[in-house]
């Protein structure tokens, strides 16, 4: 079967492209929903909403751009309507509202046929629950989205097989899903998403359901293959910890809006409010803090034999040498100096950890 | 893996044997020839629940099979359905019919119908319907045979399922029957209850004969049972042209029957020796009675008994062929 | 066990007030009961309005100038109904003359037994695995042997043919209502009607649009099947996991291939267990079938019936149960080889490939041998075992009837008169506004309102049929029954439920009793009861008894551990804890049961009508065999739906009531409606 249908053309300036543009995006569930928006209703608290018009407002007015090859985690607790935004980018969900913009191609106005084109080549996703086809094996699972594109056997074989051997599942091909762990069977449901060779990969909590060690496996098998191939991930999480490890900027959403969108160390640095508090209050500081969230204004008495740091230098990483030396330590930003960091900062930090944590 | 070559490998030998199988010919199976020369064909033949049917139907269908060479298919019909059956190429013949003037309406051409099904004529039976006591009752309390009294005795017949009146016994409930309509309009204590078949019917009376008790029921003649307990029947309102006309208003006897062969118009018109000899084929209560008490009472198969009797009554038989 | 064939029960609140609740529920029931029969004292036998059999109405007559109307249309559906049916005598006649009819001039159809056999036993081997042969192979050999080898094949196609159109028509209905809302909402309605409406039943309408013959027989049987594969297949595609079919949608599939590789692979073993159910169901019908001169094992049986020879219908019966099982365990087996071929099992690979080869050759040299020879074509008559048994049983049931009939009369009679006759004095000799007062006020008390409008309706119903009385008459058999039913469920079903050795011993005998057409069961009864009311109940109690036990029986093994536990360390006593825990918690299985039993009885009191049950089902077979009677026997048949739906609900919401939390339980239990334990 061939696709005539393509994506609509590119008319965004390539100069700006974002690999991922989401504008005023509205999911609301419920009778008819597409009333509920630009109404007073919208502002509603769910519960009241749902009482007076049956309706859901799963996401609200969201809006935001992933950069080609970043890994764009979106967190919140469960409810949140991280699992009905990241459907709504390829319309698994049919948004209510906004527009959604894939390397510059208008998603939210293609047919039927653009769509499924997009969904073969350019855009790949893995659950939660894995998804995978009980009564295919492995190669077979891994092979789907080829063998639906219309490749012929031999070929979607030899490249899946390339695939299962890219996410370590060598040796299992022949296996049968329910005969693979639980681990084994998201490696099954990495592979599938990247057979396809897509630009864009989407995640919505793809390690929620697995044990803590087997989840680090993962999790570090993900920012290897990221540092390999170079795709742009939306990686859905509720698990902060994950968040952070991952993501090269966070957006937090609660009740369908956006709270805060910043980098891992702005969320834990500058809580944009009491929920996203409450979220990081437990993360180790010194993990993610970087010197920019710590140093402060240098002052002409500062000593300047202190060692000399970047701003993006990790607290902790810098913990040791900041107090093995007698001096403060100068934070240098293209060779200028932007900040003063001394004992009392890290310690602050580290030490407040320590009280918190077991 | 199986490899498709394999698969195409041993298919070959799979139709390569079966060739050499066919091929080598043999069997003991042959095609038959008609016996008369011409072809007969088959014939099918409604077996209308009662045993004196089966006799007649038997016989004529073993004749058919054995002089003529005809295949007959007996099928276990009710009398309507029966008729019914004529239009379908459902059946070809019905053996002993038992007037039926609506239905004949429904489906002779001569009385207005669809011209589905056309009498053969007379089968030589003739047909009594009534209601029955078992002899001892007749002894016990002579009056009861006149209708009038039914009502002095209703107290006996007294069952279960007719609470606090008399019971009436019926049989199939396809059997030709004006009874409740009778019980009704001869203001009698009966309720009708249906027994179900000429074989729960006879029980019922054989064994109220054995055990001296109760038992009132509708029966018929020819009939072979009446030779192993002589019924005694009960006298209702003589029966006069016309008095049954209306089914609702019913309040006499039954008619006598004579009793005909009806046949599918398509079968008579098949030329087909068969329904010369259902055309030709006549013979008494008695020889009907003979057969069926082979079949019921001795339990021989219906195939036996008519090949018993067809052997028997050579001459009889012989007149019948075409 | 598959995931859709037992009832469970969700725990529910057992707290004061639930108590309350039924209490004052009980109370008020008996209040109308007692109400009811002070009434009747006083009004008893006035306007109840009885008619006879033989009386008609005008409402019949209307009915029975409509099929004369439609016996004798001629337009465009008229036409294509004889399409239809020609074609399907056609395709019967076609396999008769295969295996069963032979065409002149040749003497013996072209294949013989021993080809059959092979036949079978080949396409036992591949859809269901070589165990199936086993069972297969013998139960044919069982037909020849007793005497039915001709009857059963012909049984055989008709079931045959009709599950392959039901199939045919009903899976994709099945999936596409599986898909669609709207179309579920349509359809739904009409399967709970069909499958409240008992297989004799159906007969009449189709002889009426059809005539009799083969055709009618197939068509009634694929019609009466159908809908559980509809349901079942329905149920499967709905319950292909989200998640999966998401991700596959993910991957940009249309719709074809989502069908083809995701959605009916995932979905197959369920759409099999609803082949089963479907089969199963056929083949009830095609033996009762034989009512429309429907061809196969059915004629002996109902030849029986109206001969009094019992024991040629309980061979034939025997026949048809040998059937049943085999069918039963075949589809059964498929279902769980698709599962284990569908996860890789290897008998999938070179030695299956080679035995099938072999299989076929085997198979075309066994079918070559009887078109051949004689020896293979005509099953050898000097081996039978059929007559020896119907010898047997035709003198267990002179002795049972004779030396014995002290005992069975006797238990009839009781039963009868001290039991049966009085309620149905009550029933249906109350004026009919009375009666149906008492009905609607007992609906509502069970089922809460929605039972007293679904009541109303079909009261009003009945009334306007002109059948009122006879309907009455009908009911009360079918109420006294299901008490027993549900005595014998009770007790059967606390005690396999109390215990799982006595489970596991007891049932697969319940399980094998389902697999049986309901037309079987009136044989043993009949050998050992006469023809009459009591006959039939007795027989519908045997027919509805397993379904209940089995219902109760989970209910009660489903009450959670915990609560035992914790009414264990209260020191509950056994009586105590049946009556007061593991009962009231399992009151939703027990009124499912009670709905369950309901709806089987009747089916079987109708079905009694031939046996002399009287009321309706003798109605619908008066109608059948006197040409007047057709518009009354069509009324009779609406009344009996229209009973039937009556019932259904009041039990339905009565359960939902009784066990607010689970109310999907009962519609699953059209799903599990039997047969296919796996
Ligand atoms: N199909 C649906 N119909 C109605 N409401 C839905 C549907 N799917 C999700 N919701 C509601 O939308 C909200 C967001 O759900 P979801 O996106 O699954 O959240 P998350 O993935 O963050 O847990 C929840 O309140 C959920 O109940
Ligand atoms: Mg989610």
């Amino acid at each position: 079967m061939t696709e005539v249908d393509t994506l609509p053309p590119n008319t965004a300036d390539p100069g700006t492209t974002a690999a991922l543009s989401v504008d005023g995006l509205w999911k609301v569930f419920g009778p008819r929903a597409d009333k509920v928006i630009g109404t007073p209703d919208a502002e509603l608290p769910r519960p009241e909403l749902l009482k007076k018009t049956g309706c859901v407002a799963a996401v609200k007015e969201v809006s935001f751009d992933v950069a080609p090859g970043e890994v764009f985690v979106v967190m919140g607790l469960s409810g949140s309507g991280k699992s009905t935004l990241v459907r709504c980018l390829t319309r698994l969900i049919e948004p209510t509202a906004g527009t959604v913009t894939i390397d510059g191609h208008d998603i939210t106005n293609a047919s039927d046929a653009q769509l499924r084109d997009l969904r073969r080549h350019h855009v790949s996703m893995v659950f939660q629950h894995f998804g995978l086809l009980p009564h295919r094996q492995v190669i077979d699972n891994v092979a789907y989205g080829l063998e639906i594109r219309g490749v012929s056997k031999a070929e979607r074989r030899k490249k899946a097989g390339e695939i299962v051997d890219l996410v370590g599942l060598t040796g299992n091909e022949q296996s049968y899903p329910d005969q693979l762990s639980g681990g084994m069977q998201q490696r099954v449901g990495l592979a599938r998403a990247l057979a396809g060779d897509p630009s864009l990969l989407l995640f919505d909590e793809p390690f929620s359901a697995l044990d803590p060690l087997i989840r680090r496996d993962m999790q570090n098998e993900v920012i290897r293959l990221q540092e390999d191939l170079q795709k742009t991930m939306v990686f859905i999480t509720h698990d902060l910890q994950e968040a952070l490890k991952l993501g090269d900027r966070i957006l937090i959403m609660r009740d369908g809006a956006i709270v805060q969108v910043g980098t891992p160390a702005d969320v834990v640095a500058n809580p944009a409010d009491d929920y996203v508090r409450d979220f990081v209050s437990d993360v180790p500081r010194s993990h993610v803090l970087t010197l920019r969230y710590v140093m402060r204004e240098p002052r002409p008495d500062d000593s300047s034999e202190g060692p000399i740091m970047s701003p993006d230098t990790i607290v902790r990483q810098a913990a040791r040498a900041a107090l093995a030396s007698d001096h403060v330590v100068r934070v240098v930003d293209n060779g200028e100096l932007v900040g003063i960091v001394d004992d009392d900062a890290i310690l602050r930090i580290v030490v407040a950890e320590e009280s918190v944590s077991p | 893996m199986r490899t498709p070559r394999t698969s195409a490998l041993l298919a070959a030998v799979a139709l390569v044997s079966a060739l050499a199988l066919t091929a080598c010919g043999g069997g003991d199976i042959e095609n038959e020839d008609a016996a008369g020369g011409e072809e007969c064909g088959t014939i099918d033949m409604a077996i209308n629940p009662w045993v004196g049917y089966e006799a007649s139907a038997h016989v004529v269908g073993y004749v058919a099979e054995t002089k003529l060479g005809c295949t007959v298919n007996y099928k276990d019909l009710d009398e309507q359905v029966s008729w019914q059956g004529f239009g379908e190429g459902e059946v070809d013949v019905i053996i002993e019919n038992w007037g039926h003037p609506e239905l004949q309406k429904k489906y002779f051409e001569s009385k207005g119908g669809d011209g589905s099904a056309m009498s053969a004529g007379p089968n030589g039976n003739e047909g009594i319907i009534g209601w029955y006591l078992p002899p001892w009752m007749a002894e016990e309390y002579p009056d009861i045979t006149d209708w009038k009294n039914l009502n002095k005795y209703s107290e006996l017949f007294q069952t279960p399922e007719s609470g606090d009146k008399g019971t009436l016994y019926d049989g199939d409930p396809g059997f030709v029957t004006n009874d409740e309509a009778l019980v009704k309009n001869l203001d009698l204590d009966y309720e009708v209850v249906f027994a179900g078949s000429e074989n729960a019917l006879i029980e019922g009376f054989r064994k109220a004969e054995e055990n001296k008790t109760p038992y009132l029921g509708y029966f018929y003649e020819p009939q072979w049972f009446l030779s192993e307990v002589p019924l005694v029947k009960v006298e209702l309102p003589e029966y006069t042209e016309g008095c049954d006309a209306d089914p609702e208003e019913v309040a006499c006897d039954y008619p006598l029957y004579t009793l005909d062969k009806i046949v599918a118009t398509d079968f008579a018109e098949s030329g087909s020796p068969g329904y010369e000899l259902v055309e030709n084929f006549k013979w008494t209560n008695e020889d009907q009675n003979e057969v069926a008490k082979m079949i019921a009472s001795v339990g021989m198969d219906p195939e036996e008994a008519a090949q018993q009797w067809v052997e028997d009554n050579p001459d009889k038989v012989e007149a019948w062929l075409p | 066990m598959s995931s859709i064939a037992t009832v469970r029960p969700k725990t529910h609140d057992t707290g004061a007030l639930a108590t309350l609740r039924a209490r004052w529920r009980l109370v008020s029931l008996l209040a109308v009961v007692a109400m009811w029969v002070l009434v009747w004292a006083f009004t008893r036998g006035e306007q109840t309005l009885a008619i006879q059999a033989s009386d008609r109405t005008d409402i019949h007559g209307w009915f029975l100038a409509r099929t004369t109307a439609i016996e004798n249309a001629d337009n465009v559906v008229t036409s294509l109904l004889a399409a239809l049916s020609s074609g399907m005598d056609a395709t019967l006649l076609f396999l008769q003359h295969l295996f069963t009819v032979p065409e002149y001039p040749r003497p013996y159809p072209q294949i013989g037994w021993l080809g059959a056999l092979a036949i079978a036993s080949l396409a036992a081997y591949a859809v269901a695995g070589w165990r199936q042969v086993l069972v297969v192979a013998p139960s044919f050999l069982l037909f020849g042997l007793l005497g039915y080898y001709e009857d059963a094949m012909d049984l055989l196609i008709v079931t045959g043919v009709a599950v392959a159109v039901a199939l045919l028509i009903g899976i994709p209905l099945g999936i596409w209502m599986g898909h669609s809302k709207i179309v579920a909402a349509v359809v739904t309605p009409v399967l709970d009607v069909m499958q409240t409406m008992p297989s004799f039943v159906y007969l009449l309408p189709f002889s009426i649009l059809f005539g009799i013959g083969p055709a009618v027989a197939a068509l009634v049987t694929l019609v009466y099947a159908m809908p559980p594969s509809v349901r079942v297949t329905a149920y499967a595609v709905r319950g292909v996991s989200t998640t999966t079919l998401e991700a596959t949608d993910s991957l940009g599939q249309n719709r074809w291939q989502r069908l083809r590789h995701v959605e009916l692979p995932m979905a197959k073993r369920t759409i099999i267990v609803g082949v089963n159910q479907t089969t199963m169901a056929a083949l009830a019908m095609a033996t009762i079938a034989a009512y429309v001169d429907g061809p196969g094992l059915g004629q002996p049986v109902l030849e029986g019936l109206r001969r009094g020879q019992l024991g040629k219908s309980f061979v034939a019966g025997l026949a048809i149960v040998i059937m049943a099982i085999m069918l039963d365990r075949t589809t059964t087996a498929a279902s769980t080889r698709s599962d284990r071929v569908a996860r890789g099992d290897r008998d999938t690979g070179r030695v299956r490939t080679v035995a099938l080869v072999a299989g076929t050759v085997v198979t075309l040299a066994a079918v070559y041998l009887s078109n051949s020879y004689t020896w293979a074509n005509q099953f050898p008559e000097g081996v039978n075992i059929g007559d020896p048994i119907s010898t047997k049983v035709d003198d267990l049931a002179d002795w049972l009837r004779s030396d014995l009939s002290a005992i069975t009369t006797g238990v009839q009679e009781t039963f009868t008169l001290y039991f049966l006759n009085p309620v149905q004095d009550l029933v249906a000799n109350s004026p009919w506004f009375v009666a149906g007062l008492a009905i609607l006020a007992i609906a509502w008390i069970v089922g809460g309102v929605r039972a007293l409008g679904a009541a109303a309706v079909c009261l009003a119903g009945i009334y306007w049929l002109d059948l009122w009385n006879n309907a009455m008459i009908t009911l009360t058999a079918v109420l006294v029954a299901t008490v027993v039913v549900m005595i014998l469920g009770l007790a059967v079903g606390v005690w396999m439920g109390r215990s799982q050795v006595v489970d596991r011993s007891v049932r697969p005998v319940l399980d094998a009793a389902q697999t049986m057409p309901p037309f079987v069961y009136l044989i043993p009864v009949l050998v050992l009861f006469d023809a009459n009311r009591f006959t039939a109940m007795v027989a519908g109690i045997i027919y509805a008894a397993p379904v209940a036990i089995k219902l109760i029986a989970d209910g009660v093994s489903g009450v959670s551990a915990t609560t035992v536990e914790a009414a264990e360390s209260a020191g509950s006593s056994r009586l105590q804890m049946i009556t007061k825990v593991q009962l009231p918690m399992a009151r939703g299985s027990i009124l499912l049961a009670a709905n369950q039993g309901l709806l089987y009885v009747l089916s079987m009191v109708v079905i009694g009508g031939m046996v002399g049950a009287g009321a309706l089902g003798f109605d619908i077979v008066y109608g059948f065999r006197q040409a007047n009677f057709a518009g009354k026997g069509l009324a009779a048949g609406i009344t009996i739906v229209l009973i039937g739906i009556m019932l259904d609900r009041i039990t339905t919401y009565g359960a939902r009531r009784a066990q607010s939390p689970g109310r999907a339980t009962v519609r699953r239990k059209r799903l599990s409606l039997s047969r296919a334990e796996t």
